[in-house]
C-alpha cells in the first residue's frame, strides 16, 4: 500500500468511528426508537428529528468549508453523484427501502453498527441486507447495463 | 427536551463525520453505497477502513460509558429477513439510504435526495402504522 492508500484507510477508520460513536449516543441504534419515530399515529417518538437535524444542519454548514476545497485533501477529485434525475428506480427503491426501514427499525448504519452488540436478529438483517444488495446488481446487471 | 440531547449531539457527530469524510476522501458517506461497494470487492481499503470505524464506535461508547447502548429489536427473525433483503434492494435501486440521501443529500439540498427522503420516511410510516396497528 501506498503512503496516500493508508491514508485514505485511516481517513476512513477515523471517519466511520466517530459516525459509530454518534449513532450510538443518538440512539439510534434501538430499532425500537427508530419505529417510534415512525409510528406518527401510535406513541410518537420525535428523537430521530433531532438527530437528523443536527447531523443536517452540520453537514450543511461543513458544506460551506467543502465548496471552499479545491480538491479533496487525500484525493484528486469530489466523486460527488453524476444522477440527477428524478426518476422510477430512485422513488421505487427508496418506497421499498422504507418498507423495509419500518419493518425492522434498522436502517445500513445502525445495523452494522449493531453487530458488536452480538444480537443474533442483527447478523440476520445484515447478511439479508448484503444478500439484497447483490441481488439487485445481478438483475440490473443482467438488463445489459 | 433536554432528553433529546443526546440525540442532538449524536445527530451532530455524525454530520460532522460525513463532512470529514468527504473533506478528506472526496467521497459521500452513505453506508448502503459503502456496503454495496465493499460486497462487490471494489474499493476495499476505503470501504472497510469505514465499515470497522462503524462498528468500533459502540465499543468506544462502551469503554468510555461501562455499558453499550439500549437495543430492543422487535421484528422475529424472519421479519429481520424481510427487513434486510428490502433495505439491501431499495437503498441500491434508489442510490442511497438515511446516510447518503438523508444527512448529506438534503446537507447539499439535492432534489433527487429530497424524493427519497420523503418517500422512505413515508413508506415506514405506512408500514410501522400497519405493523403496530396504530390507526
Amino acid at each position: 500500500m501506498t503512503s496516500k492508500a493508508i491514508q485514505t484507510t485511516a481517513a476512513a477508520l477515523l471517519s466511520g468511528t466517530i459516525f459509530g460513536f454518534g449513532l450510538s449516543i443518538s440512539g439510534m441504534l434501538d430499532p425500537a426508537r427508530v419505529q417510534g419515530f415512525l409510528d406518527v399515529f401510535g406513541a410518537w417518538d420525535p428523537s430521530l428529528v433531532f438527530v437528523l437535524g443536527g447531523a443536517v444542519i452540520t453537514a450543511f454548514a461543513g458544506m460551506a468549508l467543502v465548496r471552499r476545497l479545491p480538491k479533496p485533501v487525500l484525493a484528486d477529485h469530489f466523486a460527488w453523484p453524476d444522477k440527477t434525475r428524478i426518476d422510477l428506480p430512485l422513488v421505487l427503491g427508496s418506497a421499498l427501502f422504507g418498507i423495509g426501514w419500518g419493518l425492522g427499525g434498522f436502517c445500513p448504519g445502525p445495523a452494522l453498527a449493531a453487530l458488536p452488540l452480538g444480537y443474533g436478529k442483527s447478523f440476520a438483517f445484515v447478511a439479508a441486507m448484503v444478500i439484497g444488495m447483490v441481488l439487485h446488481n445481478r438483475v440490473f446487471a443482467r438488463r445489459g447495463q | 427536551m433536554i432528553a433529546y440531547l443526546p440525540s442532538l449531539i449524536g445527530g451532530v457527530m455524525i454530520g460532522g463525520s460525513a463532512i470529514l469524510f468527504l473533506m478528506l476522501t472526496g467521497r459521500i458517506a452513505g453506508i448502503s453505497g459503502i456496503i454495496g461497494r465493499l460486497a462487490e470487492a471494489k474499493g476495499i481499503a476505503i470501504n472497510a477502513g469505514f465499515v470497522v470505524g462503524l462498528m468500533l464506535g459502540p465499543i468506544l461508547y462502551l469503554v468510555l460509558f461501562g455499558a453499550f447502548p439500549q437495543v430492543s429489536i422487535a421484528a422475529s427473525l424472519p421479519l429481520a429477513v424481510l427487513a434486510g433483503l428490502l433495505v439491501g434492494f431499495g437503498s441500491r435501486m434508489g442510490s442511497g439510504c438515511t446516510s447518503g440521501h438523508g444527512v448529506l443529500g438534503l446537507a447539499r439540498l439535492s432534489p433527487r435526495s429530497m424524493v427519497a427522503v420523503v418517500t422512505f420516511v413515508l413508506a415506514g410510516m405506512v408500514t410501522v402504522t400497519i405493523l403496530r396497528g396504530s390507526l
